[in-house]
């Protein structure tokens, strides 16, 4: 059986790298008792996959993974049974049941939502000019950025990348294509936004958060985001 | 959510931000004002080799049972940090409450290896705590130092308050309550001091005076205060069952060095063998029941989610109830994605068996460690293994599928000739011509793979090798070389493979572990020349140490090359670890003449552990 679980990635728990994330799930899915079901061989393995790894310094709301179970116990009971085996930071928010022939979650990311704010000792000293700027920027009807690859640099086009660019409050928030394709992170959007003003680009200068991560449902030239929970149920 | 000691900034900027930032599953979190105790546990390495551990988490789980008591952690700061925090003063937390060291009520360090002794230092400097003893104030930890190398704990005496000599589990607690009184009474450090100087095991540097001879060596070593014991003797757990095993170990976020459950399924070896510290000093061997491990293995391997467990001792095969183990731990746990290892199992028909059912014997290698390359200079160093065992141990292996074997030894040993040196090469290359003769052509999986690998012999305190000259560094490459040759001229020489390790470090080692008093000025100089991490081997730099021997005007030579008399007074006879100095000069003349001394189970040999009580001694023989 399929099982998509969503988490929280907070505080502290931001420094721990994507693979070190798989191996604390993998002892997490031990100590809660979950009935994983491992791969066959002499070292047999959970089957468990992210959906999309976060970097390294970023919290989120919204991280995703799959696994497949043998057994399971209802939604509510599971969502509380994996909490009490976590740690302060991480706390799963759902587990829903997937059908036998949903693709999993890494192959069907096609979006995210971020949202970021300045991080005290780099707060611009006049925020709307700040997001003045912001806006100038991304409205361009190009954004040109070299982009480094296995092969080399690629010169890669961001803006019909960026799905949505807001102001809130005093964050930025960005919802940009993610996935195995085109893969936006934030940090590059914010490092062409320093080039663009002509600055050198401060790498913590903004605390940066992922909200939510989508598939996309459209048909043939457009575009209809779903959480990636969505697709699956509750066990009741 | 749980604040941190160091900025984002600097955690984004450095390798492995995750060794600072504590928080990992079953990590101790208590608030600090509600305990009178703060106590800062500390190994002398990097996160991942002291989170591999095992002492520290049994004295973690066994301070923070304590309600009055907050254990927390601290390691050395990897070269990176260690820059970034002396060039911004920021001083060395603890990972539990991110808190400064400095302001905690003790700090235990554990003393492990000879080449953490520098890291010691870079401890005390980060913490912002006076580098000797003698300069603490009242509001300064009280610094501890325990663990093997606290055996000889001389050449760190001025860096230490007091040393805890043997088995942690037994009068911490005594400590705590003595720490916790005086300071309710408003007692200050030295009265402390004083009273601490009076519980079993505990030794304070500071109470005691040596002089020395015009050659160097020890004239006398004597209490300066009437509170100090003439002796110390070391602390043990008569039983092992009567001491509840850690509930739930911590579980780290990144891979560290140890990534499994440890049982412990006994202490100390029956072995005897003459250059090992550890078959010396924890004697009498003793065993936990049987029952109490099935208990434990369930239990940890539930509450750390590890997919895998092992099992610890000297000599695992020695554990008379090791089959009803293993069977247990197959039974329950196989088939649900759990890996058994067995390190420290003698090769024969069992673990063969055994390994054949928990691992893939293609992947994995047999290890032998005959230590010598002859059966002469293997009885010299009475280790009981002989040739006869280990072809018939790799003959049965290679039947059952297995063509990799790993043998470790050792150069340098007391009497070793050019013949024992050479048996190193020749003895691989009978392991590997009995593969070719074992396994028919036709069944054989390409090659058969020989490595093997010498350390360079460390005479160590308190074993019957202590009055051994050590080699130098061009003696023991010579011999290196020698055997090098060796296996050159082998008929299989490329089915063989022949490594040794460093010889600067194993000199330096050599040093510090029969070092006495004045050898704190060097430890102190070559750190402040910039060693530190003096056990990676990127990171050792012998000149550092070099130089702080030649500043200090102190002879390296003297502490290993010299010739040492059976009278001479050595800085760690003070010291009574349970096996006599007769028992070991016996055991160091029988030595000498290539005489094998029987183990534990066969014949007692009079070691003087037996007055502890317990264990081994008192085991029925019929």
């Amino acid at each position: 059986m399929k099982i998509r679980i969503k988490f929280t990635k907070q505080g502290p728990m931001k420094f721990i790298g994507h693979l070190d994330m798989m191996r604390y799930f993998q002892k997490v899915m031990r100590r809660a008792q979950v009935d994983i079901r491992y791969s066959e061989g002499f070292s047999p393995h959970q089957i468990m996959s992210f959906a999309s790894p976060l970097g390294v310094g970023l919290t989120s709301k919204g991280e995703y993974m799959d696994i497949e179970v043998l057994s399971t116990e209802n939604s509510k009971t599971m969502v509380e049974r994996m909490n009490q085996a976590m740690v302060e930071g991480t706390r799963v928010l759902s587990y829903r049941h997937l059908d036998d022939s949903s693709k999993n979650a890494m192959s069907i990311v096609a979006a995210a939502d971020y949202t970021m704010i300045f991080r005290e000792n780099y707060r611009p000293q006049d925020m709307e000019a700040f997001f003045k700027e912001f806006m100038k920027f991304q409205a361009q009807p190009q954004i040109l950025i070299a982009k480094e690859t296995k092969k080399g640099q690629r010169e890669l086009d961001l803006k019909p990348l960026l799905y949505k660019v807001e102001r809130r409050e005093q964050s930025v928030f960005l919802q940009v294509s993610t996935g195995s394709r085109d893969n936006v992170k934030p940090e590059l959007v914010m490092e062409a936004f320093a080039r663009y003003l002509g600055q050198d680009y401060l790498p913590f200068a903004m605390e940066i958060e992922r909200e939510e991560v989508y598939a996309d449902l459209g048909e043939e030239g457009s575009r209809r985001l779903i959480p990636l929970e969505d697709l699956g149920q509750d066990i009741e | 959510m749980r604040k941190l000691a160091l900025p984002d900034e600097i955690l984004l900027s450095i390798q492995q931000p995750a060794r600072y930032i504590g928080g990992e599953v079953n990590m101790c979190v208590k608030d600090p004002k509600d305990v009178d105790i703060r106590f800062a546990m500390c190994f002398p390495d990097v996160y991942e080799i002291g989170m591999s551990h095992l002492g520290i988490q049994i004295l973690y789980d066994m301070f923070n049972r304590r309600e009055d008591t907050y254990c927390e952690r601290v390691y050395s700061p990897w070269n990176d940090l260690d820059h970034v925090m002396r060039d911004q003063g920021i001083p060395l937390f603890a990972l539990e409450s991110q808190d400064p060291i400095k302001a905690f009520d003790f700090l235990g360090i554990t003393l492990q290896y000879e080449m953490s002794y520098t890291n010691v230092l870079q401890i005390l400097d980060l913490s912002q705590i006076p580098l000797h003893a003698r300069d603490r104030r009242e509001e300064d930890p009280i610094v501890i130092g325990g663990g093997p190398c606290a055996y000889n704990p001389e050449p760190l005496a001025e860096f230490f308050d007091l040393f805890y000599i043997g088995e942690g589990e037994t009068v911490y607690d005594r400590l705590l309550d003595l720490y916790k009184e005086n300071k309710q009474k408003g007692h200050g450090r030295r009265e402390f001091l004083l009273q601490a100087a009076g519980i079993p095991g505990i030794y304070v540097p500071a109470f005691y005076d040596v002089t020395y001879n015009a050659d160097g060596t020890i004239g006398s070593f004597r209490p300066n205060h009437p509170a100090a014991k003439e002796t110390i003797t070391k602390e043990l757990m008569v039983s092992m069952d009567d001491f509840e095993y850690i509930e739930k170990p911590l579980v780290p976020f990144i891979k560290v060095t140890q990534d499994r459950v440890v049982l412990e399924i006994q202490r100390g070896c029956i072995r005897g063998c003459r250059f090992c510290q550890a078959g010396n000093v924890y004697r009498p061997l003793r065993e936990r029941s049987l029952d109490d491990l099935k208990h434990y293995a369930d239990r940890l391997l539930k509450t750390t989610g590890h997919e895998e467990i092992s099992l610890s001792s000297l000599s695992s095969s020695d554990y008379t109830q090791l089959e009803g183990l293993v069977t247990y731990l197959i039974d329950e746990f196989q088939g649900k994605g759990v890996n058994i290892s067995l390190p420290s199992l003698r090769i024969d028909a069992f673990s063969l068996d055994v390994m054949s059912k928990i691992q893939d014997v293609k992947k994995s290698s047999l290890t032998f460690a005959p230590e010598a390359g002859s059966q002469r200079l293997r009885d010299v160093i009475n280790k009981g293994l002989t040739e006869d065992v280990i072809l018939s141990g790799a003959a049965k292996a290679f039947r059952g599928g297995w063509n990799r074997v790993k043998l470790y030894f050792m150069l340098g040993l007391p009497t070793e000739q050019q013949e024992d040196m050479e048996g190193i090469a020749l003895l691989s290359e009978k392991i590997a011509e009995s593969y070719y003769d074992t396994v028919p052509k036709e069944q054989r999986h390409g090659k058969v793979q020989i490595v093997a690998s010498s350390s360079f012999f460390v005479p160590k305190p308190f074993t019957p090798f202590q009055w051994a000259r050590m080699c130098t560094r061009e003696e023991f490459l010579e011999r290196a070389y020698l055997v090098k040759d060796k296996f050159r001229q082998m008929k299989h020489a490329k089915s063989l493979k022949y490594n040794w390790h460093e010889a600067d470090l194993s000199v330096l080692e050599g040093v510090l572990a029969r070092g006495d008093r004045k050898l704190s000025a060097v430890i102190e100089a070559a750190y402040k020349n910039g060693a530190l991490f003096d056990s990676w081997g990127e990171c050792f730099h012998n000149e550092y140490w070099m130089k702080a021997f030649e500043d200090c005007g102190i002879d390296p030579d003297f502490y290993t090359v010299r010739e040492r008399s059976l009278d001479e007074t050595f800085p760690w006879d003070f010291i009574d670890a349970g096996v006599s100095k007769e028992f070991l000069k016996r055991e160091w003349k029988q030595a000498l003449c290539g005489t094998v001394t029987p183990n534990c189970r066969q014949r007692c040999s009079g070691c003087g552990a037996k007055s502890f009580g317990g264990g081994v001694c008192y085991e029925d023989k019929n």
